[in-house]
């Protein structure tokens, strides 16, 4: 080391003694931003959405099934109950974790055990770009070619004619509906689930795997009795993460959904989810309106809160999981 | 080490660069470019989506006679258009009802906190007339009579079926099929729902009572929701027994067939452009210009709207208090303006009211701010 | 576990054939063996049916959006204004550039920012503080982009107008978490005994990360960032609220709506006319496109570094 210059050094130790508290400082502050933008974020929507609340009463907001906004510029002259897009919300995300879930473990296991080793990175490659697919472009196909050539003609009708007599199939069938948007929010967290759970999987200890292998199991013995045994809490964090993302997915629902602002038990029925009705009538929302959709994203901000936590807390007992940062 | 990291940031830029490049390759729109035309600026409007198709028609013909302004409307819908007027986040507002009394306080009030200048009256004035139609999934049900009455039934699933007595009894001479009705409604907020309600609640007392008017009313169960003009014609044409309201511009464009709606002098009406402009000019329109278009009689189709735009007196910087006077009022007196509308299925203004449309639109930015007066 | 130990109990009751050593032979498939085979087979091909199914409609959706929108995309398509929705020819120059001008500043604003938070998380966290930050950074990734668009418009847009930087606020704090995350994992894949050789070479804490610990970690932050800007560029629902939408190119800052891709797609298949519709996939291509873009870049970096560290 050239310690040989006597003055360099004060000099080095000085810039130093000031750079290094400086720094940790700047970072320090930078870190912090997040937690006043998210506080910023509850007291600024809280703020907004309170006379609504207020009016309305907490439950009665949440648990009202008339959604008839006024037009008043200063005080709440409309009904705000919040429940049909509430109901919507959860019937949507439901469908979509039912179809998505499987078929999350499915491919996921193929990737990580069945699929060639050549294959297994460019496959995971293609399952974290489809994640990163605008959601105005699922709506658009969804809207313009699924479910009119598909679903409608050979889900939805042939539900409707041989279900029909069921409460969940009532028509009449008009087309956009609960089912229908379920169905494209399964084909839109189907990539998140997979990355999540891939990455449980892959991280699934192979000694035990090989263990199970050289006592003669088969594939499917490894698979029921090794790995997914292990990976549980790994697959309901990634599973919760998904729903998360279906709650919130706002513009593809919004295209198919049917946006009626009321409630049906039939999954046929066209009804309207939280996020969809806030990005539908927003723009052209009063200023008492805006309350309400306020109040009804502060909703949506607790719900997704709630699973969100809930999937951290899972994921981080399990040790914390990479996948699920790169989307 | 180096080589990586300069690769890293030069991908990272590329995208960037070369979408910036493709942008500013077109760019004077927004810059000061006066080349051509005299006038250089930019204007940013909101409202109504119900005279969108006219406004970006009349925004590229006037753009081509002043190429140094770029006006830039977004149809957001007609409550967003009075909303975002009173907040002065846009330079024009656009709706399908007029600002009554108590907006006109408020916009005083709200041009104060926005500009900080006293006294501002705010102005409005009317530049188009337009239809709603009723359009019909099935190709045979064109030119099917319908009442106010009849409407406001279906609508409020009190008639469900294309057989019912009361309509037989409308179309004497039309084999109507045993086939349930399926009503199709704007989803999202919108001045066709408000045009269509405000006429119904007009007419029908019931509707009135239960239903009432506005871009957004709650609808009844059993009907259903399209996003836009273009989800409801999706809706109609793919139920069979669909039946929707739709601007009468895209019924036009989409060739969907239409029913006839009896007027107030029982007149059964189909939806042409005559009978379009015929309702325009049956209007009285007061002082102020606030007004509905209703009663309509004559050969008049009777489900008509009017759209309205919103502006100052002042707190526009001049340009653009000049690009706004010269825009309008060349959209309101132009032959070119007119042609464009009517192409599209819209009413111009008569020669009368457009002159005194003009008057107004002179007020724009005209009063004296910090002691300077603005030339006209 | 106890499904295959009792099969190969069952094993022992059939007729084996013995090995010299007297062993039963491997090969020899008894008891209940061949049905141990076949579900074997079923799962098999039943993982293989549901992996063809999850991709299919993956498929179909590039496939459609390539088939819908590649007639659209020619150099005008790029360099020129949209003309009025019943109009054929013209162009999404507004929404490219207003892309370009939102992500720039929300780029601006979120990596900085993420990274700074990654480092105080790796070089100086441990405490309550650091928790609390990485918990809530981890729940912010969840948090609804329609809701985020919802708190800048009651924050912003009443005092500055619809615009360039709320919408670029809006897009920065969705980005924000996604890089924070990843950075955060890539700077605890830079090894201690780099930092501990900076710090015996006389650098303080500040310019051993500055010189030692970010250079060696470029690579993945920028994977991480790439990433992050393929989420941030196809955000619809925030513009909505945020940036309003424009068909024309919008220069300005603040107090004049401007343009994006997304947006102006989503303008253009709201509005009846079959030309701006065509447009619209015009645009949902090319968007499509950009996010492969960015993606594959990333990849590419990522699987760069990782081969050169190998």
């Amino acid at each position: 080391m050239p310690v040989t210059v006597p003055g360099a050094t004060p000099t080095l130790r000085g810039r130093r003694r000031l750079a290094d508290p400086v720094f940790r400082w700047f970072v320090t502050i930078a870190a912090t931003t997040v937690l006043i933008v998210l506080a910023l974020m509850v007291v600024t929507t809280v703020h907004d959405a309170w006379p609504v609340l207020a009016s309305e009463g907490f439950f009665g907001f949440l648990l009202g099934d008339v959604w008839d906004a006024g037009y008043a510029r200063h005080e709440i002259t409309g009904t705000y109950g919040a429940w049909p897009f509430i109901y919507g919300t959860l019937v949507t995300a439901m469908i979509a974790i039912v179809i998505a879930l499987p078929l999350a473990i499915a491919v996921a296991l193929y990737i990580t055990q069945l699929a060639p080793r050549r294959i297994r990175n460019p496959l995971s490659y293609t399952v974290e770009m489809l994640a990163a697919v605008p959601s105005v472009i699922f709506g658009m196909w969804g809207m313009f070619w699924f479910l009119p050539v598909v679903l409608r003609p050979y889900v939805l009708e042939p539900l409707e004619r041989w279900f029909g007599w069921f409460p969940l199939f009532e028509g009449p069938m008009l087309g956009p509906s609960y089912l229908g948007a379920g169905i494209v929010l399964a084909i839109m967290i189907l990539p998140i689930m997979t990355a999540v759970i891939r990455e449980v999987f892959a991280v699934n200890p192979t000694d035990a795997q090989h263990a199970a292998y050289a006592l003669g199991a088969t594939r499917l013995e490894v698979i029921g009795n090794v790995v997914l045994p292990s990976s549980f809490s790994g697959i309901v964090g990634g599973t919760m993460l998904g729903l998360g993302r279906a709650v919130g997915e706002t513009i593809a629902v919004l295209m198919l959904v049917g946006s009626s602002q009321q409630w049906d038990v039939s999954l046929l029925f066209a009804g309207d989810t939280m996020a969809a009705h806030i990005a539908a009538t927003f723009q052209d929302a009063s200023p008492e309106a805006v309350r309400g959709l306020m109040a009804i994203g502060v909703a949506l901000f607790v719900v997704t809160m709630s699973i969100n936590v809930g999937a951290r807390l899972l994921v981080w007992r399990l040790g914390r999981v990479t996948g699920d940062s790169a989307v | 080490m180096h080589r990586w990291r300069s690769t890293a940031v030069a991908c990272a830029a590329a995208p960037v660069l070369v979408l910036a490049a493709c942008g500013t390759g077109d760019g004077d729109g927004g810059g000061n470019a006066p080349d051509g035309g005299e006038l250089s600026g930019s204007l940013t409007g909101a409202g109504a989506t119900f005279p969108t198709p006219v406004f970006q028609e009349w925004q590229q013909a006037y753009g081509a006679e002043q190429p140094g302004v770029s006006i830039n409307y977004q149809s957001i819908g007609s409550g967003g258009g009075i909303e975002q007027f009173l907040e002065s986040t846009v330079d024009f507002g656009s709706s399908e009802r007029y600002l009554d009394d108590v907006d006109l306080s408020e916009a005083r009030q709200s041009r104060v906190d926005a500009t900080g200048v006293e006294d501002c009256e705010p102005i409005q004035f009317p530049v188009l007339f337009g239809s709603v139609v009723i359009a019909f999934n099935d190709q045979d049900l064109d030119g099917m009579v319908l009442t106010a009455e009849t409407i406001a039934k279906i609508f409020d699933r009190e008639i469900t079926n294309y057989s019912d007595p009361e309509l037989a009894e409308l179309n004497p001479d039309m084999d109507l099929p045993d086939q349930d009705i399926v009503p199709v409604h704007r989803s999202d907020g919108s001045g066709t729902t408000y045009v269509f309600t405000h006429y119904l609640s007009h007419e029908v007392d019931e509707w009135a009572e239960n239903y009432g008017e506005g871009t957004e009313v709650q609808w009844a169960s059993g009907t259903v929701g399209g996003q836009g003009n273009e989800g409801v014609s999706a809706n109609i044409n793919q139920n069979t027994g669909a039946l929707g309201y739709v601007n009468q511009a895209y019924a036009l464009e989409a060739g969907m067939p239409q029913a006839q709606v009896i007027n107030a002098d029982g007149e059964a009406v189909y939806p042409t452009l005559e009978a379009t402009t015929e309702a325009s000019e049956e209007a009285e329109i007061p002082e102020g210009f606030q007004f509905d278009i209703d009663d309509i009689g004559g050969t008049g189709y009777p489900i008509a709207g009017t759209n309205w735009i919103f502006t100052y007196e002042c707190g526009y910087d001049e340009t653009t208090g000049e690009i706004l006077r010269d825009y309008w009022t060349w959209a309101v007196t132009s032959d070119e303006a007119r042609e464009l509308a009517l192409e599209l299925g819209y009413a111009p203004m008569g020669e009368e009211l457009a002159e005194r449309v003009t008057g107004e639109i002179e007020r724009i930015n005209s009063k004296a701010v910090d002691g300077a007066e603005v030339e006209n | 576990m106890s499904t295959f130990l009792d099969s190969s109990d069952r094993t022992e009751r059939g007729g084996p054939s013995r090995t010299a050593t007297g062993h039963r032979s491997l090969r020899d498939k008894q008891g209940n063996a061949p049905w141990r085979t076949i579900k074997n087979r079923l799962c098999t091909g039943l993982l293989t049916v549901a992996m063809a199914l999850g991709m299919l409609p993956l498929a179909l959706i590039i496939g459609y959006t390539a088939y819908r929108g590649a007639g659209v995309l020619d150099v005008g398509f790029f360099v020129e204004n949209e003309p009025p929705w019943r109009r054929d020819g013209g162009g999404y120059a507004a929404g490219f550039f207003g892309t370009a001008y939102i992500m720039l500043h929300a780029i601006l604003y979120s990596v900085p920012l993420g990274i700074a938070t990654a480092i105080y998380l790796v070089e100086y966290g441990g405490g309550k503080l650091a928790m609390a930050i990485r918990f809530f950074t981890d729940v912010m990734t969840g948090i609804p982009s329609i809701f985020v668009g919802l708190f800048v418009y009651g924050l912003l847009i009443g005092a500055l107008g619809f615009g360039t930087f709320p919408a670029a606020v809006a897009i920065a704090i969705i980005m924000l978490p996604i890089i924070t995350r990843s950075a955060e994992e890539m700077l605890k894949l830079v090894p201690d005994e780099w930092r501990n050789a900076s710090r015996a070479l006389g650098a303080g804490k500040a310019t051993t990360i500055v010189r030692t610990v970010l250079p060696a970690a470029a690579p993945g932050l920028a994977t991480g960032s790439m990433l992050a800007i393929a989420r941030g560029i196809g955000e619809t629902a925030p513009l909505i609220l945020t940036a309003l939408g424009s068909q024309v190119v919008v220069t300005a800052f603040t107090d004049a709506a401007q343009s994006a891709i997304p947006l102006q797609v989503y303008r253009g298949i709201n509005q009846p006319f079959e030309a701006g519709i065509e447009r619209a996939w015009g645009g949902a291509l090319s968007l499509f496109l950009l996010v492969l873009i960015m993606v594959i870049l990333a990849r590419w970096i990522g699987s760069r570094t990782t081969k050169r560290r190998g």
